[in-house]
């Protein structure tokens, strides 16, 4: 399967990219690590004119400590993040749950900006994103903004990034973590998740993210207010498909995704210490 | 557009379309016949090659992001007649059945002790995650990869 035919420019600096983003506009991809968007490429379910290349810049691949947070490069590859000594203890659940995307090779070149910016709600990073209340960092012609990671899915494979903004870095809170859990249940090791839940309990509340559960990544609000209500994982977890829309595919029923997302939304709960 | 890379140690340039796949290019453009295409939806893994010294499936890379890098292919393994030590275990464990996902399972075998040089036999099962083998033959590709790690355990002592 080969791609249909687009222009292809390779960005050497955040400003070539900005610059090649305003002047294709809407014609034109960000291609980072590729391993979400070429595969749809070769499906012809997308075609863009022109494919702006950014993954050579290596400014924009970085784990680092910067006080309130943890600052993390959008061009930071999944196997860094598996890999890195200060996500294992700063941010456990991210860095297991970037060991868990994909398979080895899809680690090696995937990135977690080109995850989260894709929007697939079948994806794990968003999920995790939204469960720690990351921060994603957007750089544009009028300079960088800041959008919450709550805010950042507006619909399917559709983000808040606009056409000629690029994701450069996504700041996840310092957490007091005290416990936290990662759920991903599929058919084979490197499938996307039929469903998936991400949670962390620090600083004395909850967050959950729910993988492939509507067209969209999704909080389990209603699971996070029922534990911050004093309720028991067995109780909240009976709230896991409030606000979801999972829908039914080859691998799954809705109802079957429903059920799936009570099993693991209380083991991940329990798992994260949750009696 | 023209591409330069630098596989098994050898300068090859191209002239390439941007929407040409790594994979092609490596196959169609070099005669590097040995990297295979299985599914060519980045889930099978026999088109595994090594992207600056790790593993990656070149089904699921444009030739152009490869320009300037540095690239492995199973070609690039054995010196003149001499298996690399992977693919010797390969042969002496009989790690392969129809042959199709060989090339692709060893460079992953490779990346996976380059980044684990001591793997428990679950480790080495999820290590190779990204690798089909469609005669299910993974009981004797553990087992190759499992004598490989041992072996070069043993020479390092």
């Amino acid at each position: 399967m080969i791609p249909a035919a687009f222009e292809y420019v390779r960005a050497d600096s955040v400003d070539a990219a900005l610059s090649a983003l305003t002047e294709y506009g809407d014609e034109a991809k960000l291609l980072a690590g590729g391993h979400s968007l070429l595969p749809l490429m070769k499906l012809r379910l997308a075609a863009p004119s022109v494919l702006v290349d950014v993954g050579r810049l290596d400014d924009l691949r970085y784990i680092n400590d910067a006080g309130d947070y943890i600052a993390i490069g959008a061009l930071t590859r999944h196997r860094d993040l598996e890999t890195s000594s200060l996500l294992a203890s700063a941010a456990p659940l991210l860095a297991h749950a970037a060991g868990h995307v994909g398979d080895p090779q899809v680690r090696h070149r995937g990135t977690i900006g080109g995850s989260l910016a894709h929007a697939d709600p079948a994806s794990d990073l968003p999920a995790v994103a939204l469960a720690m209340g990351a921060t994603i960092v957007a750089t544009g012609p009028n300079g960088t903004r800041e959008i919450a990671a709550s805010e950042f899915y507006t619909g399917f494979l559709e983000s808040a990034l606009a056409p000629d903004e690029l994701l450069t870095e996504i700041r996840i809170p310092k957490l007091d973590t005290q416990g936290w859990s990662f759920q991903k249940f599929n058919r084979r090791a490197q499938d996307w998740a039929i469903v998936g839940v991400a949670t962390v309990r620090a600083n004395g509340s909850t967050g959950v993210g729910l993988v492939n559960m509507g067209s969209t990544p999704l909080l389990a609000s209603a699971v996070m207010n029922a534990v911050k209500s004093g309720a028991n994982a067995a109780d909240a977890a009976a709230l896991a498909n409030e606000g979801t829309e999972a829908q039914s595919d080859i691998n799954a029923s809705s109802e079957y995704r429903e059920h799936l997302a009570r099993v693991l939304v209380r083991r991940s709960l329990e798992e994260s210490g949750l009696s | 557009m023209k591409i330069t890379v630098t596989v098994n140690g050898v300068e090859r340039s191209g002239d390439v379309e941007p929407r040409t796949l790594l994979v092609h290019f490596l196959r169609d453009e070099l005669d590097l016949t040995g990297t295979n295409i299985g599914c060519d939806t980045s889930s099978c893994g026999a088109c595994t090659i090594h992207v600056e010294g790790q593993s990656a499936k070149s089904c699921t890379m444009l030739a152009a992001q490869a320009d300037g890098l540095e690239l492995t292919t199973i070609e690039g393994l054995a010196n003149g007649d001499i298996l690399h030590p992977m693919q010797r275990c390969f042969q002496e464990n009989h790690g392969l059945q129809c042959g199709y996902c060989t090339p692709g399972m060893v460079m992953a075998a490779i990346s996976l002790l380059d980044e684990n040089p001591n793997p428990s036999e679950t480790d080495v099962r999820i290590g190779l995650e990204g690798n089909l083998c469609r005669c299910t033959g993974y009981h004797n590709i553990v087992k190759s990869v499992l004598a490989c790690a041992a072996e070069s355990n043993g020479a390092s002592r």
